[in-house]
């Protein structure tokens, strides 16, 4: 072994280069700008179809994220989702005839909820819901509907050929 | 038939005997703990033989894994036209996953295995009964501090290895095949978690540690005292380790990220 001075020497630098490594992941490679723990406040929403949103998933004013999706429940009763919303208290004051709907980022992106503020005086609150709700957008719905829209028409216009020929 | 089925009880014993004495062993060990607060130098210099060393290969394995993985990951990207996305594939596989195995499979090999032939040495050449005559526990003063050093060194080893990693995804992906320098890291920011990816990577690699370092004292502390039985047990070591690296990971992985 080495002389004990230049082994410690070597040690702490190990230690140091190490942290510094965790810093690196920390700071450069993770999104620890995006993990404030600041003070938030509660929305709700029901939607009849929330589609692929999951907790965690984003809430966007304009493209700015405001705050996260807490809880995914399902109201039995009236058989609609509840999507509990934190957002951040700096961005308290939304009008209570905000709206919010599902989109997904990209084509194949993650799902997140977008808020767009309406004209109202009122305002709202900690733990106010929001009424106006758009569901996400289902991409099979859309085509299927699209196809049988195709096949309805293919088969007005075969009927009116045959009629012609007829 | 009979004889067969007291064999296999037989061994079936001899593995619970040496999983009891492993238990043991490691409660003995913690209870050394305490002790090498009053010796630091003892940790130091283990640090030195089990981390320090093991600096180069880790560095070096990090850097290429970083740039297969930044040279694969563009080729299959590149064919959906989201070759942007590199800098998420590499960064979440490496942190996730790659960081944290691979460094306690390369540690297994380059540390753990020395650990246990010089342990095993120490027992064959009869040093550990030397130093029971002289009333030092071996199991305080051999096997603490370098179970410590061990548990210290895994995860600063995976940390280094991840971070250069990234940057060898960096250098393949943005020097030589032209990805966006600014989306490489934006994207690796908006999609890498703090708390979900990189810490759970750190405790990946502190429980690979804790278990790597722990087969390798044990098995070198339980080896036959003979040329041939250090031989065995250092073989153990390795083999043992990867299988119990690779078997924890999917436990670990199913808990932390199979929602």
């Amino acid at each position: 072994m080495k002389s004990s001075k230049t082994t410690e020497l070597m040690v702490g630098m190990f230690i140091a280069a190490g942290t510094a490594a965790l810093f690196v992941l920390a700071m450069r490679v993770s999104n620890l700008s995006s993990f404030d723990t600041g003070d938030t406040y509660r929305l709700t929403a029901r939607f009849e179809n929330i589609g692929g949103l999951k907790v965690r998933s984003a809430v966007t004013v304009g493209g700015v994220r405001v705050g996260r999706v807490s809880a995914i429940d399902y109201d039995i009763r009236h058989f609609q989702a509840v999507v509990t919303m934190d957002v951040e208290n700096k961005y308290m004051g939304f009008p209570d005839d905000t709206a919010a709907s599902i989109y997904t980022a990209g084509l194949l992106g993650e799902q997140y909820v977008s808020l767009e503020p309406g004209g109202s005086e009122e305002l709202l609150k900690n733990g106010s819901q929001i009424e106006l709700t758009q569901s996400a957008l289902v991409l099979e719905k859309l085509v299927s509907k699209f196809l049988f829209d195709k096949a309805a028409e293919g088969g007005e216009k075969k009927g009116d050929q045959q009629g012609d020929k007829q | 038939m009979l004889e067969w089925i007291r064999k296999l009880g037989r061994s079936g014993i001899g593995q619970f005997q040496k999983l009891g004495r492993a238990n043991l062993f490691l409660l003995n060990t913690l209870v050394g703990f305490p002790g090498l607060l009053r010796r630091p130098g003892l940790v130091v210099a283990q640090l030195w033989s089990v981390g320090v060393l093991s600096l180069m290969i880790i560095l070096v394995s990090g850097l290429f894994v970083g740039m297969v993985l930044g040279l694969q990951g563009y080729n299959t990207l590149v064919d959906f036209g989201a070759e942007e996305s590199l800098g998420v594939a590499v960064a979440l596989s490496i942190v996730r996953e790659l960081g944290p195995v691979v460094t306690a499979l390369l540690f297994a090999g380059r540390a753990g295995s020395a650990l246990s032939a010089e342990i095993g040495l120490m027992k064959a050449t009869e040093q550990l009964s030397g130093m029971e005559m002289m009333a030092v526990d071996p199991i305080h003063r051999v096997i603490a501090p370098r179970f410590l050093a061990g548990f210290i060194s895994m995860p600063l080893l995976a940390a280094i290895f991840s971070a250069v990693g990234i940057y060898g995804g960096y250098f393949v992906g943005v020097g030589l095949l032209g990805v966006d320098d600014g989306a490489y890291w934006s994207q690796m920011q908006a999609k890498v978690d703090l708390y979900d990816d990189v810490f759970n990577g750190v405790i990946k690699s502190l429980v690979f540690g804790w278990v790597v370092t722990w087969i390798a004292v044990f098995e070198g502390y339980d080896a036959v005292p003979t040329s041939e039985g250090v031989s065995r047990a250092t073989t153990r070591t390795v083999v043992y380790s990867a299988f119990a690296v690779l078997g924890l990971d999917f436990v670990l992985t199913a808990l932390m990220f199979g929602d």
